[in-house]
């Protein structure tokens, strides 16, 4: 069980204002479309991905029980989902949330250092976010990029064989580009 | 050079596009299985290639196809595992990343063989962005005309659909795979039923890796004979390793089974030897969930043999000496490489990882990571290394399914090759304190002196 962060307190005001996008109210349509009737609960996880997107990197209680309404299940069916898998954040995150691999194949080429390097240069340490909302540095097990150790992925990209200038580049780069990072963005995959 | 079935056009530039990869001979494989094939003899080719499930477990793929229920009026389902998150495993990335339409045209064939017409790729969230790869490319087949309605005029209907996970190791086994695709939590089923006669929507289901299902393609285009004459015994055709760890080039390599270890590991074409002029000190072959091997057991076996790349030559002498070819991946440590600090690695991955329906495993991987964290900093006492055995023991076979044995495995056998290293930890608690202390002063396996009879 992956998701260990809890989930925090209901507010119905809250959940009266809450309404996604056109665009990503139609990508969910077309989502369940794929599966046989009756069955649109599969579309859970994809919509849930679209839902952290649209709502600022995190899933509240309040957006949880939106996505519960638009897949008709009950709220239950969908916390219960939301909390076992380790992408879907439960609590406010920073606009660039660094997720740095510590398994093994990284651990021997310098995951450890990297995470420190990382925690210096921005000042927090992992598990935290920085004061200005831009950075959340965060430990994860293995991302499936062993061979170009040590790595880290940030949003939908991947960033492999790091380097202390390497490190220092992406961060500038995200500093000035000033923009929420999600793993369904679109741009990693033709620059890649 | 080895030859190459699936990664023999991987150099040609922009085969990650349609008209690259069909000018290449893309989609010849859905071409002689639609026009001149009947589904049972794809099924029967795949059965004569000995082709074994490339995902870890190594079952014979077509003997799991023929294993599949087929009630009247009942859907069918072929879905493909691309959960890939078995530490140090990283081939199904580079495969569907680069060639995303050799994973397309093996669903297609695959499919066909099956009878299935709805198809499901399940990919790892964290590979977002390779999914979205797979969609251009599943796009790209659509408007071809080799997915949808009555392909190349065949009478056969399939539709294929890219589904992301959300961060879940578990979810790579079959059935917690299933569950996950039916948008519940990764809780693997009890089996029997298997999913071969209840799968997804309850309905019959195969589950097959992603390496599996590209293997399909040569094996329909060659015939399955051709795909059984490379390799040795029942180790048939090509495998994709993953190597990483301390070697010189780390990598996606595709060999053909029966490669000794030692020219894997040392050739240039290959691995290129350990980094930077070290001394190899451990490797684990196939994967985090198998057993690691010190140094004297990875290019030979107990009994002086050369050690291959075939699924029965790595597991020569069991888990007392061998390991598992598992899912191929392949990572290597040097002499600096702490193989306690390693195994705490590892059971914090399991512990983690425990979707937390079985006491064994829920409690078990807790417990080895915090004795084997508690030994790592130099705060444990030999007693523990005692109790990390027996706790491994009391998890293995005990569980719903083999994640418990995945994480009990590795702690079993990091003790019994290394054990002096554990006692180490205890006897000089002041030295390994310091997180580098290997860097310092490696510690190398010790052979253990012959049995004389
Ligand atoms: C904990 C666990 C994780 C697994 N992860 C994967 C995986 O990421 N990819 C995969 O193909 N098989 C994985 N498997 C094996 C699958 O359960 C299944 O055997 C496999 O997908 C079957 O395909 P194959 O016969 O083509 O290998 C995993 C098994 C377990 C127990
Ligand atoms: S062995 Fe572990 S991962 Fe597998 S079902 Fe049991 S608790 Fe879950
Ligand atoms: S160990 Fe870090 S990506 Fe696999």
């Amino acid at each position: 069980m992956s998701n260990e962060q809890g989930v925090k307190k209901f507010d119905p005001e809250k959940r009266k204002t809450i309404r996604f996008s056109e665009p990503a109210l139609e990508s969910i349509q077309k989502i369940i479309q794929r599966y046989p009737a009756g069955k649109q609960k599969s579309a859970m996880l994809p919509v849930l991905h679209i839902a952290q997107a649209e709502s600022d990197g995190w899933l509240s209680p309040e957006v949880l029980d939106y996505v519960a309404e638009i897949l008709g299940l009950l709220p239950v069916e969908v916390y219960e989902v939301a909390s076992f898998y380790s992408m879907y954040n439960l609590k406010p995150v920073g606009k660039c949330v660094l997720e740095v691999c510590q398994t093994s194949s990284c651990w021997t080429r310098g995951a450890e250092d990297v995470v420190e390097y990382i925690g210096k240069k921005l000042n927090i340490k992992a598990g935290e976010t920085t004061s200005d909302g831009m950075f959340t540095l965060k430990t994860v097990e293995c991302l499936g990029s062993c061979g170009t150790a040590p790595m880290l992925q940030c949003g939908a990209e991947y960033h492999e064989n790091l380097t202390e200038e390497r490190i220092d580049n992406l961060i500038e780069r995200y500093r000035k580009e000033d923009r929420r990072r999600n793993y369904t963005d679109l741009d990693f995959v033709n620059s890649n | 050079m080895s030859r190459k079935l699936l990664l023999a056009k991987d150099h040609v530039p922009g085969i990650r596009s349609y008209d690259v990869y069909r000018a290449n001979g893309g989609y010849a494989s859905v071409e002689k299985a639609l026009k001149t094939m009947s589904p049972e003899a794809v099924t029967e080719e795949v059965k004569k290639s000995g082709l074994r499930g490339r995902g870890g477990a190594g079952f014979p793929t077509g003997m799991k196809w023929s294993f599949l229920a087929k009630p009247e009026g009942v859907p069918r389902y072929l879905v493909c595992n691309a959960d890939e998150s078995e530490p140090g495993t990283f081939k199904d990335r580079y495969l569907m990343e680069r060639i995303p339409h050799l994973l397309v045209e093996g669903m297609i064939t695959s499919s066909f063989a099956l009878g299935a017409n709805t198809s499901f790729i399940y990919i790892r969230g964290e590979y977002f962005y390779v999914s979205r790869i797979l969609e251009q490319a599943i796009a790209e087949a659509y408007a071809n005309g080799w997915l949808g309605k009555n392909i190349l005029g065949s009478g056969y209907d399939l539709d294929l659909y890219v589904q992301v996970g959300a961060g879940a190791y578990i979810c790579g086994e079959e059935t917690a795979l299933l569950e996950s695709l039916e948008g519940k939590r990764g809780n693997p089923r009890i089996k029997p039923p298997f999913p071969a006669v209840e799968g997804l929507y309850r309905c019959p289901t195969v589950v097959n890796n992603v390496e599996t299902i590209a293997a399909v393609v040569p094996i329909v285009n060659d015939g399955g004979e051709a795909y059984a004459a490379i390799g040795i015994g029942r180790s048939t055709g090509t495998k994709l390793i993953s190597a990483s760890g301390n070697i010189n080039k780390p990598g996606v390599y595709e060999i053909e089974l029966g490669l000794p270890v030692e020219e894997f590991l040392f050739s240039d074409e290959y691995c290129g030897g350990i980094a930077n002029g070290k001394r190899l000190k451990a490797c684990v072959p196939g994967g985090s969930s198998v057993p690691i091997l010190p140094e004297y057991l990875v290019c030979k076996t107990a009994t002086g043999d050369d050690r291959l790349m075939t699924y029965e030559s790595l597991s020569d002498g069991g888990f007392a000496t061998g390991s598992m070819l598992g899912s191929g991946g392949f990572i290597v440590y040097d002499e600096n490489q702490c193989v306690v600090r390693n195994t705490w690695n590892f059971s914090r991955f399991y512990r983690h990882e425990s979707c937390g329906q079985c006491s064994p495993c829920r409690e078990g991987t807790g417990w080895m990571e915090t004795v084997l964290r508690r030994l790592e900093k130099g705060m444990g006492n030999l007693d523990d290394i005692d109790l990390l055995v027996g706790v491994a023991k009391k998890i293995e076979g005990n569980t719903i399914c083999p994640l418990g044995d995945a994480a009990a495995w590795p702690v079993a056998a990091a003790i019994r090759h290394f054990r002096h290293e554990f006692e180490y930890h205890v006897l000089h608690a002041e030295k390994v304190k310091d997180p580098k202390h290997g860097h310092k002063e490696p510690i190398m396996p010790v052979k253990p002196a012959p049995v004389v009879a």
